[in-house]
């Protein structure tokens, strides 16, 4: 089978040209027609879209970080301000040949590999404006020498900005936190808030800095430029001005709060000093802390580790987040409690060395003999409190316990607060279906069992009796006038303030932290905290650090119109009277008289080697020494080991 | 000749043609001229003179009968390819892709030489051609061959959007010529089917990712897919009127690449607007309708396929620029025809004007001898 050849003449082949000339005619209107239509749909149908992508090519938003307020202690010391703070940023998109730019960076500023290599990475993953950090806190001379260099630099663009500083580093670390470059949650619950990626700007992480962040933050300014392609500046539209942030004024004596912190010394511990006015908290120091400067200036691999491991926990603000049974130092409220049911303070309970409870004897510290609510109170008599508490029982001393402010949550400023535990029948049912017992009164009367309280409030407790005034401790200056007083006879307070002078002026436990001042004079109570249950012989008063008793102390002064409460913690201290009084005494001196407290300070610190930054600057070294060694160590086991296995 | 009706040299040129070509060369210079800020230099000067130049050489060239292009065709061919060659060469020595020559005064890209060359050399191969061959194989492996040596040479360049015009042209005039129909069908399908070998074996990696980034260009906004993004907001921020003249932002601050030569179409329609565009494009349909009037109006067998394929191979460059610029086809560079700076280009579609317009001159020539 044949294809038939169709016949091909001249005639055929003009007509074929003919039609096929048309068809591309028609070929070529159809296509203009398209791109006739294609253009008239983009500038009219999507003129508007295209328009506003147009105008945000062309303009650029530069936001300019506020500066960040600064905290001020109550007589506008400086606590965190911010420092001249140069540094060199990557502009993804405008940067050219970055390799070039990278090595000539890399020499300008000195930066190490890993540096280097981190710029490399975030860079490969940035896009559009969005800067890479190069570098900060650079010095003066740095900073020049790339702004020096800029013409060639395409891409890099140099900032003085501000990084915050705080003088008294870590002695204020744990109250006020610190700031630190936003993270990818922050940002994206910012709802992607451009400031929070803006280079150089940093945001409160913990602490004050963080509850407070909305008011220190400001409102940041913008500047519309005018820019080419390649981020060359055409012009300058119009600026915004930045609004810088709003001063936090604390309660706090910053003089107060780095002696406490300073006195603290190489103690684990806490002190809290309140106004018996109005319940300003002029210190809140935890120790040992960490200095937030350096998480402001991004915390290095190591310095974060050693801190983290530290079994002294510098990361955990222990003025309001540690609990601890607060041992006779609730005596005094009890004693409220006792007052407050009718029972007699003149009455006097026997001292035999403890207190018969069925089969059971609770032990005293010692043998008293005969006390009464003064004297019980000033040798911290366990057998008084015992038989007393048994008398009333104890939901009757939970209620006066709440009433000064134990197990109370207070509406204050910061991340975290532990309430603890104030125990009674109801929160035993509740808690383990069980009834409250008389062993249990008997335990929580002088502070042990069940009973958990937090410094700050031991500190409040303290304040409370002190002035008979229904305090709430303030963290943010403002409330000026006095708190108003406690629905409590005045007599009652009397009376137990008047025990607590004798803890301290008299035959108390206390009695060698009496003030070395001239007519002031400080009530107090002291307490020891089990750590763990009392074994034969040993009652927590020595063996290793962490399973020693803690020592606490409350106190006020002057004892004739308080003026000031404090309470302090130390833990693993064995006990109230040696540990936390002494502490109590010298922050208690700084406030009425500075010299001599300082004085005191500077002695001791030439025994513990130094001050904070000093010892936490050698600690570090030993810390790093004792990691280089163990590094060392690790792959000289494994190669025996593997030697073992082969042999 | 007609010598006894001796009209003045001026009365007897194509004004109207002429009218069409000067109204896209000088708007062609008014852009260059908003291009590069409002500044003669360094485009719209040179432009210019150019234009003025080469349009010369194509009412010269009308004047030569259409009878000597087909002699001179496989001559010139030969030439040109010899400076492909050359080209390759000073290419491989350099160490890269090399297009142009440098002659001094211009630099000649002699592969945009080869587009009209081409379709002269197959017009006149299948005028010559008998007539009951032209549904033989004979009609078909010679203009193949033709095609393709120089097709490959472009390739290696590597310059695909030249190499796609001369296989376009071509394909024209075997099209016109009257090969069967079910070669361009069947053609069409194994394109189609070859489509992922040449992408794969015959593209280079920045070409690859082009075509990629056409397929889908919100991958990459800021990379490969940025040339087509800014160009449509160009076109699209212009609206109905323009921005005016002197006043785009996308070309004065440097967001739209190449504007002077490939992405020139959006930088006017930025300051024109939809009517600046439709004015250009009714230009250029004008000067397709005059072309292919051209082709059907003349009886001669090589004329008629060369009339038609010239105006073909302009208005490839025509669409295939359009269409990159709108975000219609993958970019690759081509630029608009004498809109564009450039010279290279520019040569090449006065060469095509001026063989056409002799083609005119010849036409009516014989109307007037009938």
């Amino acid at each position: 089978m044949k294809r038939r050849i169709p016949l091909v003449t001249e005639n055929s082949q003009t007509y074929t040209f003919t039609r096929r000339a048309l068809v591309l005619g028609g070929m070529q209107g159809g296509i203009a027609a398209l791109i006739a239509g294609r253009m008239a749909w983009l500038s009219v149908a999507e003129n508007e879209r295209y328009k506003l992508l147009a105008e945000s090519n062309r303009f650029q938003l530069m936001i300019v970080p506020p500066r960040r307020g600064w905290i001020v202690d109550r007589e506008g010391q400086p606590i965190a301000i911010n420092r001249s703070d140069y540094r060199v940023d990557l502009i993804p998109d405008q940067l050219e040949d970055p390799d070039r730019i990278i090595a000539q960076l890399t020499k300008l500023l000195a930066l190490p590999a890993e540096e280097v290599q981190r710029i490399r990475t975030e860079l490969e993953g940035a896009a559009g404006y969005q800067p890479v950090p190069v570098a900060e806190n650079l010095s003066f001379d740095k900073y020049a020498a790339v702004t020096l260099r800029l013409p060639e630099l395409p891409g890099v663009s140099p900032l003085r900005g501000f990084s915050r500083y705080y003088p008294d580093g870590a002695a204020v670390g744990q109250l006020v936190g610190y700031v630190g470059i936003a993270n990818k949650e922050e940002y994206e619950e910012s709802g992607k808030n451009r400031l929070l990626i803006t280079p150089g700007f940093k945001i409160g992480k913990d602490g004050l800095e963080k509850t407070m962040e909305h008011q220190m933050r400001g409102t940041p300014g913008a500047k519309r430029l005018e820019v080419t392609a390649r981020g060359k500046l055409v012009r300058e539209l119009s600026t915004v001005p930045d609004k810088p942030g709003k001063t936090l004024p604390l309660a706090i004596d910053a003089g107060l709060q780095t002696y406490a912190a300073r006195r603290l010394g190489d103690e684990s511990g806490a002190v809290i000093v309140l106004d018996c006015q109005n319940g300003d908290i002029l210190c809140m120091a935890s120790m040992p802390s960490f200095d937030p400067n350096s998480f402001s200036d991004g915390i290095s691999h190591n310095e974060w580790n050693m801190l983290s491991q530290d079994e002294r926990r510098p990361l955990v603000n222990k003025a309001l987040s540690s609990l601890y049974p607060p041992g006779s130092t609730v005596k005094p409220m009890a004693a409220m409690a006792l007052l407050s049911a009718g029972i007699d303070p003149e009455e006097r309970v026997y001292c035999g060395g403890g207190y018969q409870l069925g089969n059971r004897f609770f032990r005293c510290l010692g043998r008293h003999g005969p006390m009464t609510m003064h004297t019980a109170i000033a040798r911290s008599c366990n057998t008084y409190f015992y038989a007393m508490g048994n008398r009333i029982g104890y939901d009757a001393i939970a209620v006066m316990a709440r009433r000064l402010g134990l197990g109370e949550e207070y509406p204050l400023p910061v991340v975290s607060q532990s309430y603890g535990t104030v125990p009674d029948s109801a929160w035993k049912m509740r808690k383990y279906k069980q009834d409250w017992t008389r062993s249990d009164t008997l335990n929580a009367v002088i502070g042990q069992g069940y009973l958990l309280v937090n410094p700050l409030q031991l500190a409040v407790m303290a304040a409370r009796i002190a002035s008979g005034r229904n305090l709430q401790p303030t963290l943010i200056r403002g409330r000026e006038r006095p708190a108003p007083p406690l629905d409590m006879p005045p007599e009652h307070f009397e009376a137990v303030r008047h025990g607590m002078w004798e803890v301290v002026n008299g035959a108390g436990t206390a009695g060698r932290s009496r003030l070395p001042l001239d007519g002031i004079q400080m009530g107090g109570k002291t307490g020891t905290a089990q750590v763990r249950r009392i074994a034969a012989g040993q009652r927590g008063q020595g063996g290793d650090w962490k399973y020693r008793d803690h020592g606490l102390f409350v106190c006020f002064a002057p004892t004739d119109n308080p003026r000031y409460a404090a309470s302090v913690v130390i833990e693993h201290g064995m006990g109230g009277s040696r540990a936390a009084a002494p502490v109590a005494k010298d922050v208690l001196t700084y406030l009425f008289d500075k010299p001599k407290a300082m004085e005191a300070l500077t002695a001791l610190e030439e025994g513990w080697g130094g001050n904070i930054t000093e010892r936490m600057k050698r600690d570090e070294r030993r810390w790093l020494a004792a990691q280089a060694a163990k590094k060392a160590d690790s792959p000289s086991a494994t190669e025996s080991a593997a030697g073992g296995s082969t042999a | 000749m007609g010598n006894s009706l001796v009209p003045a040299p001026i009365a007897v040129l194509p004004w109207k043609v002429l009218f069409i070509i000067m109204a896209i060369g000088l708007f062609g210079g008014m852009t260059l001229y908003s291009a590069a800020g409002g500044s003669l230099g360094p485009w719209a000067l040179n432009h210019f003179i150019r234009f003025t130049g080469l349009l010369g050489m194509a009412v010269a060239l009308s004047y030569f009968r259409p009878r000597q292009f087909r002699d001179w065709a496989y001559p010139a061919y030969g030439a040109v390819m010899i400076l492909l060659l050359v080209v390759e060469a000073i290419g491989v020595v350099g160490g890269g892709a090399q297009s142009w020559l440098n002659l001094g005064l211009i630099q000649l890209q002699p592969s945009e030489l080869m587009k009209p060359i081409i379709v002269l050399v197959l017009a006149g191969f299948y005028a010559g051609l008998p007539t009951g061959e032209i549904r033989k194989w004979s009609a078909i492996w010679p203009p193949a061959v033709l095609t393709l040596i120089p097709t490959v040479l472009i390739l290696m360049q590597p310059d695909l959007g030249t190499a796609l015009l001369l296989i376009f042209s071509a394909l024209t005039v075997m099209f016109l010529a009257g090969l069967p129909l079910r070669l361009f069908v069947g053609g069409g399908l194994a394109v189609a089917a070859m489509i992922p070998i040449v992408y794969a074996f015959f593209m280079m990696p920045h070409q690859q990712k082009r075509v990629l980034i056409f397929l889908n260009p919100e991958e990459d906004p800021l990379g490969a897919g940025y040339h087509i993004t800014q160009s449509k907001i160009a076109i699209g921020s212009g609206g109905l009127f323009g921005k005016g003249y002197l006043n785009g932002t996308q070309s004065h601050l440097h967001y739209l690449p190449e504007q002077h030569t490939d992405f020139i179409f959006p930088a006017m329609v930025e300051e024109w607007g939809l009517m600046g565009g439709l004015f250009l494009i009714l230009c250029f349909v004008l000067l397709f309708r005059w072309g292919m009037a051209v082709a059907l109006e003349t009886k001669d067998r090589f004329e008629r396929l060369t009339a038609a394929g010239l105006t073909m191979t302009i208005f490839f460059y025509f669409a295939v620029n359009l269409l990159m610029v709108m975000g219609l086809a993958p970019v690759v560079g081509i630029p608009l025809p004498l809109f564009s700076y450039g010279g290279s280009a520019m040569l090449t579609v006065m060469l095509c004007l001026g063989i056409l317009m002799s083609i005119d001159r010849n036409n009516r020539r014989e109307r007037r001898r009938l």
